[in-house]
């Protein structure tokens, strides 16, 4: 079935997609006619066309159900099924955020103990569930930051540093809290460079935040002296959750020295991704933090749960109190692994990471030759020697079926491939993937062309990017 | 390593880890976790035993009918989440795993289906909001409203954000959380009162928190004569009869989207709608999802004006958003197609009408008033007799979810909301139970 069209071409006037019913009470005078519309140009489309229109879209998708998806620093792991029925149960999914309290109880519990699993995962004090997504989270960390700092009258703290290896949401986030931006090199390991790091390290910096793993998926030994030396020097340190993954059950990020770390339940906890949300992203803090957490949080008391706010909190970020479906799904991963599970998600996870690294070694340069978590690095230079790029390569990827690592992220690594197997994968799919890439290696000495031309086989191939920028198509309009 | 069973959650046998770990040349799992401080392993982490998935799906059943499901209730509760009728297409169409496994759209290649899908949802919101150009969707309704007013303020280089006392407390709350966080002002005005010249934009919201319909033209009249943005917060479902923000003046309009097709879900996930003029485009934060052709010329679609976004401009983006709700637009997209234009109207209407029926039956117990004239859409503020508290406590008892108290806000006040989904018979019923108390 094609798919080269759009809702107004199999629109016709008079179709609908589902009834509604009739109005069951006597009809009101309609408002003054300067407040109503003059027309409503929607499509008309029936049930069976509308239907047949989005399931062959979605058959020109690629998802975790369909394949390996080893994006490097989005831990695609498999979504298990049953977490999606929790959440749509009509007692959570039906449920009004403004109800009385007495009439959530469920509801609440849920979140109280979420709440309290994050917070013991991570080794922190108290836990907000409300941030929306990850950026949400690291903004509402960082606001969290600076009215830490006010609040201690302390008002030259004016800068975030980061690494060179951050995600691009680190300085836009901070940039959103009023905060300029310091950059900290890392060294030739993939680790913080302390001599950079303690010559910015100032009476100005608010915070230092530092993804762990780093965005290299390289844990940094040194993480104690880090956060000694932040300390020291009177600011904190905070964590970009997004490598959570590496370390579940492994170690506590409140013992690694960090003051808050926010998380991704759509990564780290296997509420899937949805082409782009809905995610989740909590913060977790220290007691330092825990009074300007943003409202509401979730307490108990004499068996009842309610919401509260904190004492000096920074106020509302969201409408509600978060994405609370998605907290069911999380919820029911923490509890089927329990801590010994969540171990063994992080053992694996750095397992698979690490035998891809062994693999595909003698193929592709690795930057940073040494143990690495839950994600490798690979640099596409021996490939661009020969004239094929980490683009090429990618695309390729897609003509076997496997969607491919991310490519060009982290910044400091020239041409970057970023691999991240994430635990659900199995040997036998890794292996698959090895094999993809020993081809591709091979092609790019005997067969360079079939690269510069990849994808062939997917629905379209290579897009026109810069068309799309110069000439915004944003929208179709309604024939008239 | 302990041994474990392969599951949905870890699928590699044993014998697999064995041949990995040689593979690798470790002898055990623990040397990978080698860059880490001794001290710090072996962390004891303190959480339930893990249960199966038939144990926990008794369990969360049972956590689940602890919560009064709006399902086996009557609601008339609004404030921000709305509970709409969801045709079946839509779940189905969400549901379909290709589209909620997938990431993100950065590889186009496979990823034209979440890419048409987000053209479709921009461009019925468009049409839907008589608006230029959307993005492909924000986190919710507040957190759209406070990046149009930083948007407001990067377009217009001034540094106060005004809006108005009727906007709703919690949109009010998140705006100045973050418009304070960077650094800007917030000035609450009363509607009838001016704006200073150094105002970047005006927030005013329709209906207005408490259900009434403003004056929007005189409001974006007030803001373009100083040279500043009129920003729109809108009831996406009003826009089925009601006239549209594009068609009176404003310059960005968004609204909260989770009435769109998704159930109120104890608040989320939900959806921000995020619209603006042309002129706009390159200052709007979000994804942006534009129509194209690839190498052989045949049409498809990808991410676009990315230079705007923080994984390319990083500090100098235009907002921190990453991942967003793209399944809930997607959600958007089929609801409103599913509806069309005479199925939307029909839902705007059917709340008109049973709203206006609701506050004629309550009018008709005397003790009850309308706090605001007309007009209105499907939410009114009733001042009461009694305490709103003890009034939702009554209706609860009666298998009845009752309104919003905003008693403190307006003495003895409820603000009470009703949709397509309130019968005859329950709104004969909340008017009976109001009149007994």
């Amino acid at each position: 079935m094609s798919y080269h069209y759009v809702l107004p071409e199999i629109s016709e006037s008079g179709k609908i997609g589902c009834s509604l019913p009739a109005l069951d009470v006597p009809p009101t005078e309609l408002p003054p006619k300067q407040l109503l519309r003059q027309e409503l140009e929607l499509p008309e489309v029936s049930e069976v066309e509308l239907m047949r229109y989005f399931t062959a879209l979605s058959k020109l998708n690629y998802g975790v159900d369909t394949g390996f998806y080893p994006l490097g620093s989005c831990t695609m792991k498999y979504n298990p099924k049953w977490h999606e029925d929790i959440a749509r149960l009509a007692g959570f999914a039906s449920i009004h955020p403004l109800q009385p309290e007495e009439s959530v109880q469920g509801a609440l519990q849920l979140m109280f103990e979420l709440e309290e699993y994050l917070t013991e995962i991570t080794g922190t004090h108290a836990t907000s569930l409300v941030p929306i997504a990850g950026a949400h989270g690291e903004f509402t960390g960082l606001l969290l930051v600076k009215a830490y700092h006010q609040d201690r009258g302390d008002k030259a703290r004016k800068k975030i540093l980061l690494t060179d290896s951050s995600h691009g949401t680190n300085p836009a986030s901070a940039v959103m809290c009023g905060f300029e931006i310091g950059v900290v090199a890392s060294d030739g390991e993939g680790n913080v460079d302390m001599k950079d790091l303690e010559s910015a390290m100032n009476e100005e910096v608010a915070a230092l935040t530092l993804t762990m793993p780093t965005t290299l998926g390289l844990f940094d030994p040194k993480i104690l002296e880090i956060g000694q030396l932040v300390h020291e020097r009177g600011g904190l340190l905070g964590a970009d959750g997004a490598n959570l993954n590496a370390l579940l059950g492994q170690v506590k990020f409140g013992e690694l020295g960090y003051d808050y770390v926010q998380l991704n339940l759509h990564k780290t906890f296997s509420t899937p991704h949805g082409g782009g949300g809905p995610g989740s992203g909590p913060v977790c803090v220290k007691e330092n933090l825990a009074d300007f957490l943003p409202s509401p949080l979730v307490t108990k008391n004499k068996g009842m749960y309610k919401f509260v706010s904190p004492t000096k909190s920074i106020g509302r970020v969201a409408n509600f109190w978060g994405n609370f479906g998605v907290m069911c799904k999380a919820y029911a991963y923490i509890r089927s692994l329990g801590a010994e599970g969540l171990k063994e998600v992080s053992e694996n996870a750095v397992l698979n990471a690490n035998y891809l690294k062994e693999k595909l070694k003698p193929y592709y340069y690795l930057s940073y030759d040494r143990i690495c978590m839950h994600e490798v690095v690979f640099s596409g230079r021996r490939q661009k020697a020969k004239g094929v790029h980490t683009v090429d390569i990618a695309k390729r990827l897609l003509d076997y079926g496997l969607h491919p690592p991310t490519v060009y992220f982290p910044l400091v690594v020239d041409e970057a491939l970023m691999i991240e197997p994430t635990e659900t994968e199995s040997k036998q799919t890794l292996d698959a993937f090895v094999e993809a890439m020993k081809e591709i290696a091979r092609d790019v000495e005997e067969n360079p062309e079939v690269l510069h031309t990849a994808p062939h086989s997917t629905p379209v191939r290579r897009l026109d990017d810069v068309r799309a920028a110069r000439n915004p198509d944003l929208r179709w309009h309604m024939r008239s | 390593m302990t041994s474990i069973m392969p599951s949905s959650y870890l699928p590699n046998t044993d014998a697999d880890r064995r041949a990995m770990m040689r593979e690798i040349g470790v002898g055990l799992i623990e040397e990978l976790f080698q860059d880490i401080p001794e001290k710090l392993r072996h962390a004891q982490f303190k959480l339930p035993s893990p249960l199966s998935e038939l144990e926990l799906r008794k369990e969360l059943s049972q956590l689940a009918s602890r919560n009064i499901s709006l399902d086996n209730y009557a609601c008339f509760l609004g404030g921000g989440s709305y509970r709409h009728f969801i045709p079946s297409t839509v779940e189905h169409v969400i549901s379909r795993s290709e589209f909620y496994t997938a990431y993100t759209p950065y590889q186009a290649e496979v990823s034209q289906g979440t890419l048409q899908g987000a053209y479709e949802y921009q461009s019925l919101v468009c049409q839907l909001a008589g608006m230029e150009v959307s993005n492909a969707g924000m986190y919710d309704g507040s957190t759209a409203a406070a990046e149009a007013a930083i948007m407001a303020c990067m377009i217009t280089k001034r540094g106060k954000v005004a809006v108005a006392t009727t906007v709703n407390p919690i949109y009010r709350g998140v705006i100045s959380t973050y418009v304070e966080g960077r650094n800007l002002s917030v000035e609450t005005v009363e509607s009838n009162s001016s704006l200073s010249s150094d105002c970047a934009c005006l927030v005013a919201q329709q209906p207005n928190f408490f259900g009434h319909l403003e004056e929007m033209e005189a409001h974006a009249q007030k803001a373009h004569d100083i040279g500043a943005l009129f920003i729109a917060i809108v009831d996406p479902i009003s826009l089925g009869m009601f006239k549209p923000p594009g068609h009176y003046g404003a310059d960005i309009a968004v609204a909260d989207g989770q009435a769109l097709g998704n159930p109120t879900s104890f608040g989320g996930p939900g959806l921000g709608v995020f619209t603006c003029r042309q002129e706009y485009l390159r200052q709007m934060p979000g994804r942006i999802v534009g129509k194209t052709v690839d190498v052989e010329g045949k049409p498809g679609y990808v991410m676009t004006l990315v230079t705007r976004e923080q994984y390319i401009r990083r500090e100098r983006a235009t907002s921190n958003i990453c991942t967003s709700e793209a399944l809930m637009a997607l959600a958007a997209a089929v609801y409103l197609a599913t509806l069309g234009k005479r199925g939307l109207r029909q839902v705007a209407e059917l709340c008109y009408h049973k709203a206006h029926y609701a506050t004629e039956k309550i009018a008709e117990l005397k003790r009850y008033s309308l706090v605001f004239p007309e007009p209105f859409f499907k939410e009114f503020a009733i001042r009461c007799p009694v305490a709103p508290s003890q009034i939702n406590h009554a209706l609860l008892k009666e298998g009845i979810v009752g309104g919003l108290d905003i008693s403190h806000i307006i003495d003895n006040t409820i603000l009470l909301c009703v949709t397509e989904m309130n019968t005859k018979h329950e709104i004969d019923k909340l008017a009976e139970i109001l009149g007994a108390l």
